[in-house]
């Protein structure tokens, strides 16, 4: 008997098409919330543009404690908080929640981070010519570490590939829900390793594709133009 | 014009407080060139970043123009900042903007149109000898280019007073040479009043007609340069025109026929019309022999000016000491009288 690859290819289709849904709903989240909790973490940093001790402390130990937690983990503890708002707790949209709210930390400190690397004395420049904060943030810090940013987007896709393909498990669909499901739990090696293998061409992609974005906007030692 | 009045500045550390600056007084009148000179750890960051409105000083006054900037807070202390136009130290360019997008953030600050900020910056561009390169990104520029576009943003909001700090510690000689013209440039052009900190004696030699030398975080001398190094006592005198004798001097002084000079005094004279008459008349006048024995000529921001030691034999040296010192020399008699 051969190998039924007409039905694998359709549910490679399938499932390929909800993991794409779930990464980028997912990221587009993390990047809307995760900025500005990037920012706040880095302005109110001991020498950050408005510290604040006691905010950058409380805020940072959230992130902290919502980072270290399993994916699992928050996906079940977030059973509720999922049906409360999508309506449902299984499915792709459903495994959007635990993923954007495992994301937002991540990329928040990802934010933070290159924020940093904003040499002090180019933000002293700014402040020195009356900008306001606000004015600072967004024309200095977020432009002058746009290529980092659109990295670290890049870096936050390809983890909530990885974390989506955990969403499975629960009913998430996606990748890896047919590489368990379909693959180990029906011992289909080949439904398995396609599984992994069309996983590992979407990381590589994105990274790649990111990457690019991040070189191609980035005006340091460039010779073009 | 700017004053800065009894400024303190002092920090709390883990090792108790460090007093950074100690009732720091400096005037700069307006379109003038001030150093503040000092060695590391001297002061002069603090005094520059307090200047700069980025550190709130612990007590005392900066004003500019009759307005006193200290203690301001919120859209005041914005609009203050715009009165003094700063060069940071290090790279301080925005690397993810054209030259000319750079000029253009204070403008933007101010809330400027785009219209007029296009306008201004390459204006300023021009004015900094920069024309061609407006779309030119810091990567592409040379430090001293990168430089001149930092001048050029420090003026687009037209401040009254420039502040550059270290502006000329990562420029090779040549380009340091280019960058000082340009400050002058825009203090005698603009009006602006400029204030340079530096450890560099090259740009109080180059730029500048006045200077403060910090130490320890207090002024220990202040004044215009000319003035300062006719005086005898000047550091800045001594470090900019030294008088020691030179082995030329010594050697006379010690040679075969040393000669008993009734008179040896310190000599410094404003001026190269001066510098070349004055000896030779004084020697006629008063039939008096005068030995070169050590010192030299400098031009300081563009006036010759020398400092010598002279040895004097004649009748009455005294009267040909005074008679130097009417005719437009500083005289300082460094013995009464020297023994072969």
């Amino acid at each position: 008997m051969s190998y039924d690859w007409d039905t694998l290819i359709g549910e490679l289709q399938t499932t390929t098409g909800e993991t794409l849904y779930m990464v980028l709903a997912s990221t587009v989240v993390a990047v809307l919330l995760g900025t500005p909790l990037g920012i706040l973490l880095h302005v109110t940093a001991p020498n950050g543009l408005n510290p604040r001790p006691v905010t950058h402390q409380v805020v940072g130990a959230v992130v902290d404690v919502v980072r270290s937690l399993p994916f699992v983990v928050l996906l079940i503890a977030l059973t509720e908080v999922t049906h409360a708002i999508v309506g449902t707790s299984i499915g792709s949209t459903a495994s959007i929640v635990p993923l954007a709210i495992g994301a937002v930390p991540f990329f928040g400190r990802l934010v933070q981070n290159v924020l940093r690397e904003v040499n002090a004395s180019v933000v002293e420049a700014a402040i020195t010519t009356g900008a306001t904060r606000a004015k600072i943030v967004r024309s200095v810090l977020l432009r002058e570490s746009a290529p980092g940013l659109v990295a670290a987007v890049g870096v936050t896709a390809v983890a909530l590939l990885g974390y989506s393909a955990v969403a499975g498990l629960l009913g998430g669909g996606g990748l890896g829900d047919l590489a368990i499901r379909k693959g180990y739990q029906g011992y289909d090696n080949t439904a398995l390793y396609m599984s992994v293998a069309v996983l590992g061409v979407i990381a590589l992609i994105l990274q790649f594709v990111f990457d690019f974005a991040a070189r191609a906007i980035d005006k340091r030692r460039s010779a073009a133009i | 014009m700017i004053t800065v009045e009894k400024l303190t500045k002092t920090f709390d550390t883990d090792s108790g407080p460090v007093h950074a600056l100690n009732a720091v007084d400096l005037t700069v009148p307006a379109g003038q060139v001030c150093a503040v000179i000092g060695q590391s750890g001297a002061g002069k960051s603090t005094l520059a970043r307090c200047i700069a409105l980025l550190e709130r000083p612990t007590s005392g006054a900066i004003t500019v123009d009759g307005l006193n900037l200290t203690g301001l807070r919120g859209a005041n202390l914005r609009a203050a900042r715009r009165q003094i136009g700063v060069v940071p130290q290090g790279d301080s360019l925005l690397r993810q903007r054209t030259a000319a997008a750079n000029v253009e953030l204070p403008l933007e600050a101010a809330g400027q149109s785009k219209l007029e900020r296009r306008q201004r910056a390459a204006d300023l561009l021009d004015l900094v000898g920069l024309a061609d390169k407006q779309r030119a990104y810091p990567d592409q520029l040379s430090g001293g280019q990168r430089q001149r576009v930092a001048i050029a943003r420090a003026l687009a909001a037209q401040p009254s007073v420039l502040l550059a700090d270290e502006p000329t510690s990562a420029l090779d000689p040549e380009t340091t040479n280019s960058v000082l013209h340009l400050l002058d440039q825009v203090s005698s052009d603009l009006g602006v009043t400029v204030l340079i900190v530096t450890h560099d004696m090259e740009v109080v030699r180059k730029a500048c007609d006045s200077v403060a030398v910090l130490e320890n975080g207090y002024v220990v001398e202040h004044g215009d340069v000319l003035d300062l190094v006719a005086q005898p006592n000047s550091r800045i005198g001594a470090a900019l025109l030294p008088t020691g004798e030179s082995a030329l001097g010594r050697a006379d002084r010690l040679g075969s026929a040393p000669i008993a000079h009734d008179r040896v005094a310190d000599l410094v004279v404003v001026g190269f019309h001066a510098v070349g008459t004055l000896l030779g008349e004084a020697s006629s006048r008063h039939d008096a022999r005068i030995d070169l024995l050590g010192g030299g000529l400098a031009r300081i921001s563009g006036t010759p000016v020398a400092r010598f030691r002279i040895g004097v034999q004649a009748a009455r040296p005294d009267a040909v000491l005074d008679w130097l010192a009417d005719n437009g020399a500083t005289v300082c008699p460094t013995s009464s009288e020297v023994a072969a």
